[in-house]
């Protein structure tokens, strides 16, 4: 088997081709494409509806797709389950929180790295690796608060600091910095460049446009379920086909 | 050929009865989201008040009818939507089907109550004894009406969905139904007519099928595992499929009638079994659901701390002894069942208060760990322990291995469905070889089973007996907490929550919940072991389903995150019932109907009665002064037991005054402490309950960061 690195440059490492979703007469996606590579943040935008968190939910395999494929490092894993998608490297937060609101924010990250360090070669201490990303998501002051209490903001933190004790290759934030105030935009942005420098593929679906235009090395733009642009940030936001989608009218024909 | 036609209308007017029942409970819990388990119960009240009518007060057919199946039938879906249902709304499927299975148990009680059991009450067909000539054949006309009316329900159904504005409704409710809402859709309306058509095709049902299983409350509220049987097939929500399944059932049933020797006792219980086979053929061909996301919970269970546990351990060892040394051999053999159904309800905890799936045939487990012990356990072996353990949780992995995969409600019905099996089936088989493995069961009575040995010291005694019991259950109670405590307990947490997530980070979901079950049947076996050898003699009556729904209920409404949920429900089962049952006959009558009542109520406070318990007895919990008294009193008052100074019921006053003595000095000595500093009102009542001041306005500005706000001047 080839090591990743020797693909870099001819495959990417995620690799979502034509996949299309129907919801009864509604097209939810529509021979949708996106690919992501290591060391780069991705950016996913569109108006509300435009099939983002359904592209997702079809990546991690919590929704079958109707036709498509959905690769990674050039092994298609169209056909297997969430928890084996996730083995390859796959992790994501979630748009409505998915928190264990029975837990604590220590421990929400401990199951997450728990699980990890059950199917991965890593053996790293558990307690250890919650305790460094509970640093590094600056949640230190509120590690053993449960996480019911604390404002959606940080609730967000908590899922990206779950999604970390996973380790992934390939990382799908949906949303990730709505709720929180400008400062922790700033830094939260900071992180997924570090993230990114440190080899993960980044996909970011966010409605924060100066984020986006500033974190993302490459952004497509979904409506109605298709990929209507795709091109680095100055691309986008000169784009035709984006404004129209956003705008609803031709932009400068009035 | 004739009597192949015969069967094939026998099961034809089955499979009618069936598609009768099954369409009312689809239509409930498409359109309002409960699966209501006490469906078939209502069909069951409803032939009780029907025999009442027709043939005990001899009122005519037709106006006897009319008044169960238009007037009282719907009033019951009514006043169970009212009162009941409605207050389910935006809860955990586990909870909605506590208060259902409650209402079946609390159905079959007030039964119980109202029509003394064992009492015999002849029901006769319609237009009995006359028949419909077809020329090959003939076909009763209560045949032929059972299945003309199925044929009516099923056109009805049809139209009442497409044709009228109020199935239309019920149709987009069953789409969406906040988006129903949104437009104009009044979904409690919905609800009210759902739940009264439901309740009159349950009582519809339940007069036609009562002729032939005969007027037994519990028997026929447990058709309902032949209607969600049939359900299945629709996976709950489709009617037209849900027919298909009656039919299949139904048909099967009816050639089994037919076509199996009536002669061979293995095969007469496949019969009645036939539903849940069927069942379970089907649960193994259905698609893989969505995961599940949002488990929106209201009950929280707080980790035990390790002193806590420890004062619950010693606490519940000393009230052991105690009942050991103070209870003459009847009540200990009682009251000693406190623990050995302890153990059973505790073997829920980490099943349903962790990973919130439900089972309802861990009295069935328990049962397959008594027949185990007897068969194994012989001379006081314990080595019949320990296969106990290992028979009861192999057995759990196999039942619960095809359902794992579904949602959690299938769990349920799968679970209920094989232990109606047992009930039916497999407890009441002769014994049978395997290949070379000779498989013994209740051998078609009762199976005696000999005291444990352990080390040379039998427990042969119904005191040694509770003590076994007791410390089993405290050892079992601490394996618990240790499970609550550990990486494995916090999965489970996590997958209650969101299954999705846990996906997503790599978890085997089915091999996770797998483990949780194995390990709840086993405690189940252990306990079923236990309860065995106190029981001496066991027979398949002790472990009938009908006596296990309870043990299920109270665990939840004790709190079934929590050991001491299971301790609740086995002194409320075995500590209390008994008690209430000392003061006389109709007592005991009506305390069966106790559980379902308790567990009605849990919608209002689904974290358990357990936790409200220990909060008000934290002001004694923390003050160590006063505890250190109540129990040097409690143990003056065992002394003058022990010397026969007082009786037994003194002393168990005695004690209870102690308690609430120390509870009440307790509190009086926290009390100074807080009023001398008081908090701060919460924010939203500034103004209300406390003045309005300059640092508290500046504490809201704060809250609402207008401080951070910088207005800006007028130019």
């Amino acid at each position: 088997m080839l090591s990743p690195s020797t693909r870099y440059g001819s495959v990417p490492r995620l690799d979502v081709r034509g996949v299309s979703v129907r919801f009864g007469g509604n097209m939810a996606l529509d021979d949708a494409s996106l690919s992501a590579d290591e060391g780069r943040v991705t950016g996913l935008i569109g108006p509300n509806g435009a099939g983002k968190t359904t592209l997702f939910n079809v990546v991690t395999g919590l929704l079958p797709p109707t036709s498509g494929t959905v690769a990674i490092d050039g092994v298609d894993i169209t056909r297997l389950n969430p928890y084996k998608r996730a083995r390859r490297g796959l992790a994501r937060t979630f748009q409505r929180l998915e928190l264990f609101t029975m837990l604590t924010v220590r421990e929400n990250i401990r199951v997450a790295a728990d699980i990890h360090r059950r199917w991965s070669r890593d053996k790293e201490d558990p307690a250890e690796r919650t305790d460094a990303i509970i640093g590094r998501i600056g949640l230190r002051a509120t590690a053993d608060v449960r996480v019911t209490s604390l404002p959606t903001g940080q609730g967000r933190l908590v899922e990206l600091g779950r999604a970390l004790a996973c380790n992934p290759r390939v990382l799908l934030l949906d949303e990730p910095a709505s709720g929180q105030d400008d400062s922790e935009t700033e830094q939260f942005s900071r992180l997924l460049r570090e993230l990114a420098d440190e080899g993960v593929a980044v996909v970011l679906v966010e409605h924060d446009v100066q984020l986006v235009m500033s974190v993302c090395d490459v952004i497509s733009v979904l409506d109605f379920g298709r990929v209507i642009a795709k091109g680095t940030p100055a691309e986008i936001q000169s784009d035709e086909a984006v404004l129209t989608a956003y705008l609803g009218a031709t932009a400068g024909s009035t | 050929m004739e009597k192949l036609l015969i069967f094939t209308i026998v099961g034809l007017s089955l499979a009618a009865i069936y598609s009768i029942i099954s369409s009312g409970l689809v239509l409930t819990y498409t359109t309002t989201g409960i699966f209501n388990f006490a469906h078939g119960a209502a069909g069951m009240l409803a032939a009780f008040t029907y025999w009442q009518l027709r043939f005990d007060w001899g009122w005519p057919a037709p106006v006897a009818l009319f008044v169960v199946l238009v007037v009282l039938a719907p009033a019951l879906g009514l006043l169970l939507e009212r009162v009941i249902m409605r207050g389910l709304v935006g809860t955990t499927e586990a909870t909605k089907l506590v208060v259902s299975i409650s209402l079946l148990v609390g159905m079959i009680g007030l039964a119980n109550v109202i029509w003394k059991p064992g009492v015999s009450r002849p029901m006769s067909t319609f237009f009995q004894g006359q028949t419909i000539d077809l020329g090959v054949t003939t076909i009763t006309y209560h045949q032929a009406i059972t299945i003309a009316v199925a044929i009516l329900v099923a056109v009805g159904l049809r139209l009442l969905l497409f044709r009228t504005r109020m199935g239309v409704s019920m149709r987009a409710n069953v789409d969406d139904r906040t988006l129903a809402l949104l437009n104009g859709a009044r979904p409690d309306r919905v609800a009210i007519y759902s739940w009264a058509v439901g309740s009159s095709l349950a009582a519809l049902g339940g007069i036609l099928i009562a002729p032939s299983i005969a007027l037994d409350a519990a028997s026929l509220s447990l058709v309902i595992v032949n209607a969600y049987a049939a359900a299945i097939f629709g996976r709950l929500r489709s009617l037209p499929l849900t027919f298909v399944g009656a039919i299949v059932i139904g048909l099967t049933e009816g050639y089994l009638f037919g076509y199996l020797p009536s002669d061979n006792q293995y095969l007469i219980g496949l019969r009645p079994a036939a539903s849940v086979i069927i069942l379970f053929l089907v649960l193994l061909v259905l698609p893989n659901p969505r995961l599940r996301t949002h488990g929106r919970l209201r009950e929280f269970f707080p980790a035990p701390s390790m002193r806590g546990a420890l004062l619950f351990a010693g606490i519940v060892l000393a009230g052991g002894v105690v009942m050991a040394t103070t209870l003459d051999s009847v009540d200990a053999i009682t009251y000693g069942q406190i623990f050995s159904i302890g153990i059973i309800a505790l073997s829920l905890v980490p099943l349903v208060g962790l990973a919130g799936q439900i089972s309802l045939a861990q009295l069935g487990f328990a049962g397959i760990g008594a027949v185990v012990m007897a068969h194994h356990g012989v001379g006081g072996n314990p080595l019949g322990v320990v296969l106990a353990v290992v028979v009861s949780a192999a057995v759990g992995a196999l039942v619960a291995l095809p359902v794992l995969r579904l949602s959690g409600i299938y769990l349920a019905l799968a679970t209920a469905a094989f232990a109606v099996a047992l009930d039916r089936w497999i407890f009441n088989l002769p014994d049978f070889d395997i290949g070379p493995v000779h498989i013994s069961i209740f051998t078609r009575g009762s199976v005696d089973v000999a005291p444990l040995k352990l080390f040379g010291y039998t427990f042969d005694s119904p005191a040694r007996q509770l003590i076994l019991a007791n410390v089993v259950f405290v050892a079992v109670a601490m394996l618990v907490v240790a499970v609550r405590r550990s990486g494995f307990g916090r999965r489970l947490l996590a997958i209650r929550d969101s299954e999705a997530a846990c996906a997503t980070f790599g978890l085997n979901l089915v091999g996770t919940r797998l483990a949780v079950f194995t390990l709840s049947a086993g405690i189940a076996g252990l306990g079923g072991a236990v309860y065995a050898t106190q029981l001496n003699s066991i027979n398949p009556t002790r472990f009938d389903v009908v006596i296990g729904l309870p043990i299920f209920m109270l665990v939840v409404v004790g709190g079934a995150g929590l050991v001491g949920g299971a301790l609740f429900a086995g002194a409320s089962l075995n500590g209390l019932l008994p008690l209430v049952a000392t003061l006389g006959n109709t007592a005991a009558r009506w305390s069966t109907m106790a559980p379902g009542l308790v567990g009605i109520g849990l919608g209002r406070n689904p974290s358990g009665a357990v936790q409200d318990m220990s909060e008000g007895v934290l002001p004694l919990r923390r003050d160590h002064t006063v505890l250190a008294g109540m129990f040097a009193t409690m143990a003056l008052w065992y002394a003058l037991r022990l010397l026969d100074v007082i009786t037994n019921w003194p002393f168990v006053i005695l004690l209870a005054l102690t308690f609430v003595a120390a509870n009440a000095a307790a509190m009086l000595r926290a009390r100074p402490a807080a009023g001398a500093a008081e908090p701060e009102p919460a924010l939203e009542w500034v103004g209300i309950t406390s003045p309005w001041t300059p640092e508290r306005v500046a504490a809201i500005d704060h809250a609402l960061a207008l401080d951070q706000v910088r207005v800006r001047a007028p130019t």
